[in-house]
């Protein structure tokens, strides 16, 4: 009841289908069964950060908290060793 | 008493971790010179009490962003047991070498074990993100 209504819903990388909105998001790694994010696995982590290269927040991915926490550290690694940049304009 | 180093890690007195090291080496080395230094720190894994697991080349990689003004890259990966006083001296040597440009070294707990040793299986191809890391692989 009374939920606060969408303040930042998905209208950006995630949950893209129209009705997005509406679904419930949910943290991947629990419902797949993903122990361990690879941080060498750039393709992987170029779901969890914005065009900029920032890491997305877990109010838009679902993630759980801790995911969130191997993801930061996951991209963190992966920019020390050139595998994702810093920053950048449309990395994707 | 035997200088067993399989597997009965928990007996002897020296606890052997489970690490991971990347390498990225300058793009400037021959393929001779690249592997004269791949099997240098191999030796230094076995000679300090060591015992590599695994190892990987990505071969010349194209970096994220420039480091040292190059923009590629030899990648290799080491996976490796060994006792935890190891990885100072082992960093130490990286340190002291002129054709790295940049190393890191991490702990695997349980779950990165058991992930590694599927990547090695090759378990990861109903994975959709894993198809596409083989791709980006070769």
């Amino acid at each position: 009841m009374a939920k606060p209504q969408k303040k930042y819903t998905g209208s950006s990388v995630f949950n893209t289908t129209p009705d997005a909105a509406q679904r419930k998001k949910y943290c991947r790694f629990k419902k797949n069964g993903i122990k361990y994010i690879d941080y060498k696995d750039a393709n992987f982590l170029l779901k969890f950060v914005n065009d900029q290269g920032k890491i997305l927040p877990r109010r838009l991915t679902g993630t759980s908290l801790k995911f969130q926490r191997k993801i930061s550290q996951a991209v963190k690694r992966a920019r020390h060793i050139a595998v994702l940049p810093f920053t950048g304009d449309m990395i994707k | 008493m035997a200088t067993k180093t399989t597997k009965s890690t928990k007996v002897e007195s020296v606890v052997l971790n489970n690490y991971e090291s990347v390498i990225i080496f300058t793009p400037v080395l021959s393929e001779e010179q690249l592997k004269d230094a791949v099997a240098k720190y191999r030796k230094i894994i076995t000679e300090n009490g060591g015992e590599l697991i695994h190892e990987e080349n990505w071969g010349l990689t194209k970096l994220a962003y420039p480091i040292q003004k190059k923009t590629t890259g030899f990648y290799h990966i080491y996976e490796y047991k060994a006792p935890a006083s190891f990885v100072s001296t082992f960093e130490l040597a990286f340190r002291r070498d002129e054709r790295i440009m940049r190393f890191l070294s991490t702990v695997l707990d349980k779950h990165s074990i058991q992930y590694n040793v599927r990547k090695r299986n090759g378990e990861f191809n109903q994975g959709k993100n894993t198809t596409k890391q083989q791709e980006a692989k070769k």
